[in-house]
């Protein structure tokens, strides 16, 4: 995907930098950028920000960090697919992340989690068809004094079971669930 | 800022301090169980029962006994104390657990001898008198977002003293003295790391605090970040004094939001006291510290993967030599060490070499903090002295298996660690003796499994994680780790026959001893040290070998 982006990158620039010149959320981002002096080693510092301003990192934004932090694209993309918490995709309204940490899974967070796919009639990793919910899971969010823990839109819930986190994801998910 | 002025804040600190101090936990394990609500309501509380001139409602760090959650301890001073509560004496009021925020006015009231249905903690109980805190020392007891609780708490006295006292060199040799070994795991002795970087002729040197914590199960960097972020920031500059550096960089999960925020607030006012920043103590010294926030590779906690990853590259390890301490960040030389490691060093530089060497065991000083969690009654953070036996640490201060169950292993050191079975619980832990049962001491997680935990399944799930986090730069660890776990699966799946397990352990081997950094090198010895202790496990779950070499047909 990236090789054919490459080889259109100079007709395509123009495009995202006038549309960038529409959006706040660009001006925002340069302005993290310019913090860092536009230093390439800030560069996942900015993906960061990307995420944080935009939800997720399209193509067309790595496109212009590249740009303005003047690496190749390729350097970009590499670095925000190597990472496990930049997502390239756009991610649901709410978001579950089930711990899967070696003290949570040893108290059941695997039963945890498979109640929640089967709920929401997906895979962790994977976003309802509806956009509603997206279901992560993470390595280990530190909290393994109250396995099993999950995050349910970024607040750290101590002692799941399957019961408790379907009773948290009921209310986002559709009629059809 | 001069000594002078250190001792007036802490001076008027503990001054200010009132009679009584409700101290609330504020990390991240009872913010989950919504501390922040029960504080809030603890100081609302306070201002209507017009006691606000003698309780003081404080948000501490990490409590240590996370599964009680949240934690409120009174301190109470006698009236013959004077001013201040005596050392000594913290810790000994009444300690409350699972408070919830609509219960504050009643522990408010039982201050002046009311009645509290909040359910109580034994502040005697092993899980709190078995503990040598030095690291966690503040822990629980200082505001981790005030300076001045930490300065109270004779904080950076010892860079004071470092700075108009003592030379680098010096600085060196107590470190080489005290015996402290790096405490991210591998164990290496943080006064000849220093002495390495510190003998390179570079003008520009770095210093690196390593806080990517990433094995699944360990707590500790998340717990003293959070708690007690200043202690490591005084260590950092100690060492960058001591090393000759002038720029430091802590490399933090952002995992870890919690941490993050406290360390971003502690270093802007250790800038904003002169305590960071260029003239430190009014001194040439000059020393700076910024954040770089991970972004969730397990890799990047291996040294050179996580330089690359603060070069804002992939996060991919190279081959050492040359070390880190010779050619690391931007090619120059780079001290890195762990968060408890630099935790430590202001405690020895305040307290002396020889103290600190009195703890702990001959090769293993001092003391280690361990993140207790799984099967077991008491999870939560707990400091023990080196050589501690691991029986001591489960059974008695952690209160052994819940619900009556019985222990069947102990994990250590995460993905990279092994297993120790319930027969060898009365193994010191130190580094020597950990590495001698296939495990090592790692960061400092301890998961206890009990018998309901198939041993089988953990090494699959190790397995898993490992293959997953593999940076893919060296073929035995990209490769190998995915065939290792295809094998683990096919073992649980009762397809494996004896021919499958020689072929694991002949992959663990070559893994093993052929990968490049510490990831590959390490991802069989979960699966090494369970076929050890438990061997019966794998073999109950193969099948007969039904086809020989000789009827194998192509196709």
């Amino acid at each position: 995907m990236i090789a054919t982006q490459l080889a259109k990158r100079q007709n395509r620039l123009p495009g995202i930098l006038e549309h960038a010149s529409g959006d706040k959320r660009f001006k925002i981002l340069e302005a993290h950028m310019k913090k860092y002096q536009f230093k390439q080693d800030a560069l996942i510092e900015v993906l960061h920000k990307a995420q944080e301003l935009f939800g997720c990192l399209e193509d067309d934004l790595l496109l212009f960090v590249a740009y303005k932090l003047k690496l190749p694209a390729s350097r970009v993309y590499g670095v925000a697919t190597f990472y496990h918490f930049f997502t390239l995709k756009p991610q649901g309204r709410h978001t579950c992340v089930i711990c899967m940490g070696t003290a949570c899974y040893v108290k059941g967070a695997d039963q945890v989690l498979a109640a929640v796919e089967a709920k929401a009639k997906i895979k962790a990793g994977e976003t309802t068809p509806d956009k509603q919910l997206s279901l992560l899971t993470a390595r280990c969010i530190g909290a393994c004094g109250i396995a099993p823990a999950a995050v349910y839109d970024g607040v750290v819930t101590p002692r799941q079971t399957p019961e408790s986190a379907l009773e948290h994801v009921k209310g986002w998910l559709g009629d059809d669930h | 800022m001069i000594i002078d002025d250190l001792i007036e804040i802490a001076e008027r600190e503990r001054a200010a301090q009132k009679k009584h101090v409700v101290r609330c936990c504020m990390a991240a394990g009872c913010m989950s169980s919504n501390s922040k609500g029960v504080k809030e309501r603890l100081d609302q509380a306070v201002k209507e029962a017009g006691l606000a001139e003698e309780v003081e409602v404080r948000g501490v760090g990490c409590m240590k006994l996370c599964c009680q959650g949240p934690l409120v301890q009174i301190d109470s001073k006698a009236e013959s104390e004077g001013a201040t509560v005596r050392l000594e004496a913290r810790g000994q009021g009444p300690l409350y657990l699972k408070v919830k925020p609509e219960e504050a006015p009643s522990l408010i009231g039982s201050i002046k001898g009311g009645q509290t249905p909040v359910g109580r903690g034994d502040p005697n109980h092993p899980f709190f008198t078995g503990q040598k805190p030095i690291v966690l020392a503040n822990s629980g007891y200082v505001d981790p977002e005030r300076i001045e609780s930490y300065i109270a708490a004779e904080g950076y006295q010892g860079l004071h003293d470092v700075l108009r006292e003592m030379t680098p060199k010096e600085v060196i040799d107590a470190l080489i003295k005290s015996g402290l070994r790096g405490r991210g795991g591998a164990g290496y002795p943080t006064g000849l790391k220093w002495a390495t970087v510190a003998k390179t002729a570079n003008r520009q040197k770095y210093v690196i605090c390593n806080a990517d914590e990433g094995d699944p199960g360990a707590f500790m960097d998340r717990s003293v970040l959070e708690s007690d972020p200043h202690s490591v920031l005084e260590g950092m500059a100690v060492a960058a004094y001591a090393v000759g550096a002038s720029q430091g960089f802590i490399y933090v999960r952002a995992e870890y939001p919690l941490a993050i925020s406290r360390l971003q607030i502690a270093i802007r006012q250790a800038k904003q006291h002169g305590l960071l920043g260029s003239g430190v103590f009014e001194s040439p010294f000059s020393f700076n510290i910024d954040l770089r926030i991970g972004a969730g590779a397990f890799v990047c906690g291996e040294e050179t993967a996580l330089m690359a990853s603060v070069e804002g590259k992939r996060g991919t390890p190279r081959p050492r030599p040359p070390f880190p301490a010779e050619s690391g960040l931007w090619d120059c030389p780079t001290l890195i060490n762990n968060v408890e490691t630099f935790a430590n060093v202001p405690s020895i530089i305040r307290k002396g070499a020889d103290w600190f060497a009195s703890i702990g065991t001959e090769k293993s000083k001092g003391t280690k903090v361990f993140a207790l969690a799984g099967k077991i009654t008491n999870t939560g953070l707990i400091e023990v002295p080196m050589g501690t036996p691991l029986r001591h640490i489960v059974e008695t201060m952690g209160g052994g298996a819940p619900d009556g169950g019985k222990i069947k292993a102990v994990q250590t050191g995460g993905p990279s660690g092994g297993c120790i079975p319930a027969e060898a619980l009365d193994t010191p832990v130190d580094y020597d003796s950990l590495t001698k049962l296939g495990s090592i001491m790692g960061s400092g997680g301890m998961i206890v499994m009990d018998e309901s935990t198939r041993m089988v399944d953990v090494a699959r799930f190790f397995m898993e994680f490992c293959m997953d986090e593999s940076c893919g730069k060296c073929i035995p660890c990209r490769a190998g780790t995915v065939q290792m776990h295809h094998l683990l699966a096919k073992i649980l799946e009762r397809k494996a026959t004896v021919r499958d397990l020689a072929k694991l352990e002949e992959l663990c081997d070559m893994v093993r001893h052929t990968s490049l950094c510490g990831l590959g090198q390490t991802a069989p010895n979960p699966v090494l040290s369970t076929l050890r202790f438990f061997r019966k496990e794998y073999t109950d779950l193969l099948v007969e070998d039904t086809f020989g070499p000789k009827e194998k047909t192509c196709g």
